[in-house]
């Protein structure tokens, strides 16, 4: 085939800024900063990779769930009999079936009941398990286990869960946080004060306040939850997963199994996305359980209508924001007020908590404060992680106080954030000072400058084309009551575990000839869920070790943790470790090289040395021995772990603390057309820029930019798990009414990438995942007020609330 | 109950089999072929999109004793069908012989040769996870058959019934459009 | 559960006709999803796929006779300049993949509200051809509707095929869903002119139990291009008699607030589709418009 000549758009072009110089290893090719291909992409194009629910075992069973139909109910009494008595069924275990004295998991506080005991808490918690042989044998097993229910009244919202005679989701709490939550129903709380905000508030001239309401969001993943457990001969189980962090499900799983971690060994399955998702445990358990139990491999996949009772969602959440300003635009003092919904299980609400909190004033520079953040305990779905994690709520919140602000004022939305923007040297309401660049006004100056898409793209000469209008293909309008609107958007994202966690990772790094080649094997137990980290470990270990073979070990429990694929943390934690490592490694190669040929040459004990292209080199490039001759038959092996720099707790009552280590930051301009009739939307464009510190792979970086933008949209417009308010129910579990943006949904997106070092980080990167999930979904919400005139305090927005048919 | 028909063409026999199974469930687990995706098994996000008797139809939709002697092509087949194409127009081998760079791969099996758009999805960096990405080659794959020089609208409505929930369907247009260029450069 | 393969029409009759809770599957877009998620387990599949008589059309002098598993993508790709209505409600179908499967057998066997194709039934004028072994019939299809998801099949019909008025003017189809493709109708709206008759026809889909046709909205808009004169002197229709047509339009919906949408923005957006379609057959009646069809 001839060389294509066809080239990307890409509008923004090449990454700018000032990234971090790179010597050793820059001149082998398919190191850093190169858009090197995924090393997993073959299989993927020819359906080869295994995703977990591709797994397959000689003589396997599948394994069943049966959920509660009901969101707060006593468990009168549980019948398996019948079930039990069916051909093709195996095992019917319920929690008396449990085998150890540890019946719950959970993240950070283990209230999450394996199978119900006594009651359950929310619509679809698991009550029994059935392994059977075929799928339909284990549905119709479940559904001849008889569970009599008897109702208690639903806690749905802050009202319900703090009246006075509130009946408890959990009674005799003892977390960690019981002890300061101003109610047992509340699962964390954050204050935080700093300056005086009611005093520095007589220095504004305007003031607006806004409620804001955001709706429940799905991860969505394609790849359903699933899996595939093993029993081994030694009593132990091997586990088959798709997750995000391999290592802290075997701390939740082994306990409950009764078994020590080593004989629970976990290998990671393809992973069909996670965004937050598989964070906590979903089917692990009950799939080992089963194993366990019958002796035979146990098979177990949600179905789509499963996966959305199977994980935690994105917190639904209430702001309650002031913010004042001076007539010249400075931004006086906020206050607000947080409450996210975390449901039935506390999963990850904690954390939540302390990124809404922390991240409430978003990327500005406010010294008077008053803030509050709480989790509520409900009988709603739980929620915990999603892309983002606590300050997207917040960022659409104060996204439309700016706006306000600035329309308050007179001014330009984007020159009043500028104005307002935080910069490097910037104390954090935390009192925390942003210690590496935050080019926050520069951001919204690329965004602004981008050229704006032409207006009335849908005439044509053959008359409209309704793909390029609102309502699309449901011919909706020719052109009628379409207008246009702009909006924009900022938003702050922290990176990597924050408060004090031990966030660290584990890398193992071999370097070793084979086939007269010197070739690198890096393991770690990163999970990939399609971001792309397995490119960028190959692209470390090239650039550090010189060589272009290298080979990615399967990621398993084999070598020590590689923390969570999350908070936009694995490049820069487990990528850090793979460098670390790779440095390591490099160090006694050359120490081998010295103790070989030191003696015929000066230079191994005068020059700088480095690995390029497969050889020793000095640092003015003279080529001192071949990789192939240092090595010969030994092989080097570091396994390490590495830290970015200790955070800090965040002040109980004051939320005063180093709490962060790095923060991300991105700025969209959202381009909508609005059928002001129909209240339809089409977004035509999402331009993003964002400081990635240094693309490790340009490609991938945008992929990842892209990627976020568009799960931002979604919440802007479409997406939301719908809660019967009464019940507790949720009403639009599957891809038919939880409607994810198809490819006729979805605008151009432009990307502007900025590299500014972070001298701190590995290669001065900047974890880059989440940010662009933040400004994405104010953005478009901005445009749609821009073009509506609507105050529009809810998202998603939907048709009725731009019509006023509610 | 059984069922015989032709997958990616060679013929297939699947023994008791439960009627309410899906082409699906018999694709993944009785024929060996998981590459066809069970994301939705609804009808709505098109990564169980495989080609029967020429048409792209969801396999979760299509109840396992419905395709008694019919023809399906899976990702599977996909680069010898395209290949097959390619030779039936006189532009044989066109498939062949692209080295993609991914070699370091974690995993060992020889590459087949890549139809086109296989090989431009993963140029394009179209490919994330993957998990939507079999249906939406088989979609693609399908859609610059009938129109070689696809409008961005037209990429847009024929993938329409494919989600992919990583990417933001940009490099997806990307891959699309590099596909279209080769194959026009090929001709 | 017992799948039910019949070579031909007369076997699958038969076998409806002994074991008449048989579910029939064609496309499979409904059925399978019923399955697929434990919802029903029918004793009986009646696969209807290996009659090839079923995805036959015939375009007749006055109608066309269009197989019941005929899929929306041919309708789209063949009907269009004889049923664009219904060309237009086909494209609207799902996806792509779906289209594929599907055909309008489908949506008539399972009688959603929000089945695409009913409002263009509707507004076309059409008879469902059904058959058992005691006989065939053809159902009027306002008549053929009977309840949410009821329909005017007895217990041991197929439907074999669907007979449709030729479009003899304008016809339009509009569908309002939150998303952009492969959305579920919030509500919908098919509007066709017959200038041979002189009349008008609706249909309104997802804003009723059953899919409705708007007639009193129809019979004034009847007499109003009638008192004006308009069907013979072209003019442009008044914007009073648009919106008490869309109001119109609006009251005969009876429709439910539920989780694609609320009662009022059922009502508001039926109106404003009625408009807008009006508004475009009538100008293309007129002959005056450039293509304002959309893409089918």
């Amino acid at each position: 085939m001839p060389s294509p000549t066809f080239e990307f758009a890409q509008a923004g072009g090449a990454p700018t800024g000032t990234p971090t110089k790179i010597t050793q290893g820059s001149q082998t090719k398919g190191g850093i900063g190169e858009s090197t291909l995924r090393p997993d992409g073959t299989l993927k194009v020819t359906g080869e990779f295994a995703y977990s629910s591709d797994m397959w075992h000689e003589d396997m069973l599948w394994g069943q769930i049966l959920r509660s139909t009901v969101a707060h109910a006593e468990i009168v009494s549980i019948d398996t009999s019948e079930a039990l008595a069916m051909p093709g069924v195996y095992a019917v275990m319920t929690y008396d079936d449990l085998p150890t004295e540890v019946k719950n998991y959970g993240l950070e506080i283990q209230d999450t009941p394996v199978l119900a005991h006594g009651k359950v808490r929310h619509h679809g918690e698991p009550v029994a398990i059935v392994a059977a042989d075929h799928p339909e044998t284990a549905r119709r097993a479940a559904a001849k286990i008889h569970v009599e229910y008897r109702d208690l009244p639903v806690i749905t919202d802050e009202a319900s869960a703090t009246a006075p005679d509130a009946i408890l989701v959990h009674e005799g709490r003892d977390d960690h946080h019981a002890g300061h939550v101003p109610h047992p129903n509340i699962v964390h709380r954050q204050p935080i004060v700093r300056g005086n905000a009611d005093e520095a508030a007589r220095k504004a001239d305007v003031i607006v306040r806004g409620e804001y309401t955001f709706g429940m969001q799905d991860q969505a993943f394609l790849g359903p939850e699933s899996g595939l457990a093993v029993p081994e001969e030694d009593g132990g189980v091997h586990l088959y997963i798709a997750t995000q962090w391999l290592h802290s499900d075997l701390r939740q799983i082994a306990p409950v199994l009764g078994l020590p971690e080593k004989k629970v060994r976990m290998t990671l399955a393809g992973v069909g996305g996670a965004f937050g998702g598989r964070e906590d445990l979903s089917m692990q358990i009950h799939a080992c359980l089963l194993a366990l139990r019958t002796g035979k491999p146990v098979k177990i996949v949600y179905n789509r209508f499963e996966s959305f009772f199977g994980h935690v969602h994105r917190h639904p959440a209430k702001l309650y924001y002031e913010h004042g300003a001076t007539k010249d635009g400075k931004i006086t003092h906020m206050k607000c007020r947080i409450v996210l919904d975390g449901g039935a299980y506390a999963s990850a609400s904690p954390a939540v908590v302390g990124n809404a909190s922390s991240l409430s004033v978003g990327p500005y520079v406010i010294d008077d404060v008053d803030i509050e953040a709480i989790a509520l305990y409900t009988n709603n779905p739980p929620c915990g992680a999603m892309r983002g994690f606590g300050a997207v709520q917040a960022c659409f919140a104060y996204e439309a106080q700016m706006d306000k602000l600035a329309a308050k004022l007179g001014m330009d939305p984007v020159e009043f954030r500028q104005l307002n923007a935080m910069e490097q040297g910037t104390i954090m309401p935390t009192g925390q000072p942003v210690d590496s660049p935050a080019p926050v006004a520069e951001l919204l100056r690329r965004v602004k400058a981008m050229p704006l898409p032409p207006e009335r793209q849908w005439e044509s000469s053959e008359g409209a084309d309704v793909r390029q209008l609102p309502g699309g293909l449901s011919n909706t309008t020719h052109g009628e009551g379409v207008v246009r609107g702009i909006g924009y958007a900022v938003g702050i994202k922290n990176v990597g575990f924050s408060e004090g966690f031990d966030d660290y990772s584990t890398a193992k790094v071999r370097m070793e000839v084979v086939g007269g080649e010197p070739v690198a094997t890096v393991h770690t137990a990163m999970a990939e869920v399609g971001q792309g980290g397995v490119t960028v470990h190959a692209q470390i270990a090239r650039t550090e070790l010189g060589v272009t073979q290298v080979t990615i070990h399967p990621a398993d429990t084999q070598v020590g943790s590689a923390g969570s694929t999350s908070a936009s943390r694995q490049t820069y934690v487990t990528g850090g470790a793979v460098k670390n490592a790779c440095e390591l490694v490099r160090e006694r190669v050359l120490e081998i090289g010295r103790r070989k040929f030191g003696s015929y040459h000066p230079a191994w004990a005068t020059a700088e040395l480095l690995l390029e292209g497969g050889k020793v080199v000095t640092d003015g490039g003279e080529v001192l021995a071949d990789l192939v001759d240092v090595l010969e038959n030994e092989s080097v092996e570091v396994e390490e772990e590495w830290r970015h720099r200790p955070t800090e707790a965040f002040d109980l009552r004051t939320g005063q603390g180093n709490g962060h280590v790095q923060y991300s930051f991105a700025a969209h301009r959202a381009v909508v057309e609005v059928d002001t009739e129909l209240g339809l939307v089409k977004v035509i464009e999402l331009a993003c820029a964002q400081d990635v510190g240094k693309a490790l792979n340009p490609l991938s970086v945008l992929g990842q930019i892209q990627g976020g933008t568009l799960q931002g949209m979604g919440i802007a417009v479409m997406e939301e798990i719908v809660v019967d308010p009464k019940t507790a129910k949720v009403r639009n579990p599957s891809f038919t009414d939880y409607l994810l943006p198809t490819i006729l949904d979805t605008p151009i997106i432009p990307v502007d990438v900025l590299e500014l070092a972070d001298e701190h980080a590995p290669y001065g990167l900047r974890g880059i995942g989440e940010a662009p999930t933040l400004s994405s979904t104010p953005a478009v919400l901005a445009a749609i007020r821009n073009a509506t005139g609507l105050e529009l305090n809810r998202t998603p927005v939907r048709p009725e609330h731009l019509t006023g048919q509610a | 109950m059984r069922v015989n028909f032709t997958v990616n063409g060679r013929p297939q026999e699947a023994d008791d089999v439960w009627e309410g199974e899906s082409l699906l469930y018999v694709l993944r687990e009785r024929l060996g072929l998981p590459g066809s995706k069970n994301a939705c098994e609804q009808g709505e996000c098109g990564s169980c999109t495989v080609r029967l008797d020429g048409v792209p139809v969801c396999s979760c939709l299509v109840a396992a004793g419905q395709v008694e002697g019919r023809e399906v092509v899976t990702v599977e087949g996909l680069a010898d069908f395209a290949k097959q194409r390619s030779c039936g127009t006189g532009a044989c081998g066109t498939a062949e012989g692209q080295d993609s760079q991914t070699g370091e791969g974690t995993g060992s099996s020889p590459r087949a040769a890549l139809s086109p758009i296989q090989q431009a999805f993963i140029d394009a960096g179209a490919v994330q996870c993957g998990f939507c990405t079999p249906g939406l080659l088989v979609a693609a794959d399908e859609m610059l058959e009938r129109n070689p020089n696809p409008s961005d609208a037209d990429i847009r409505e024929a993938l329409s019934g494919n989600l992919c929930r990583c990417t933001g369907y940009e490099k997806i247009m990307d891959a699309v459009r590099l596909a279209a260029a080769r194959q026009g450069e090929a001709v | 559960m017992d799948f039910l393969r019949p070579a031909s029409w007369e076997e699958a009759l038969a076998a409806k006709a002994e074991h008449p809770t048989a579910v029939p599957i064609a496309g499979g877009t409904d059925v399978m999803v019923e399955i697929n998620f434990d919802h029903r387990r029918p004793e009986y599949l009646l696969d209807l796929n290996r009659i090839g008589d079923l995805y036959e059309w015939e375009v007749g002098e006055e109608s066309v006779r269009l197989g019941a598993s005929v899929p929306y993508t041919q309708i789209m790709e063949n009907l269009r300049a004889e049923l664009p209505g219904l060309a237009l409600a086909s494209h609207t179908v799902a996806s792509p993949q779906i289209r594929n499967r599907g055909g309008v057998g489908g949506n008539l066997g399972t009688a959603s509200p929000a089945g695409d194709a009913h409002p263009a039934l509707l507004a076309a004028g059409a008879e469902v051809e059904v058959e058992s072994v005691r006989g065939s019939r053809r159902i009027p299809i306002d008549e053929f509707y009977t309840g949410v998801k009821r329909n005017a099949l007895a217990p041991d019909e197929l439907i074999r095929a669907v007979h449709i008025d030729k479009a003899d003017g304008p016809q339009q189809f509009s569908k309002v869903g939150t998303r952009n493709a492969m959305v579920i109708a919030v509500c919908a709206f098919g509007l066709a002119l017959h200038p041979g008759t002189r009349t008008v026809r609706t249909g309104i889909g997802s804003a009723a139990p059953t899919p409705v046709r708007a007639k009193a909205a129809e019979e004034f808009l009847n007499a109003a291009l009638e008192e004006g004169g308009f069907w013979d002197n072209g003019e442009i229709i008044t914007p009073s008699v648009a919106k008490q047509f869309a109001d119109l339009c609006s009251a005969a919906c009876n429709p439910i607030d539920d989780v694609r949408g609320t009662a009022s923005y059922r009502r508001h957006a039926v109106g404003i589709m009625a408009r807008r379609t009006l508004t475009w057959t009538w100008e293309s009646y007129r002959g005056t418009a450039a293509h304002t069809e959309g893409v089918a």
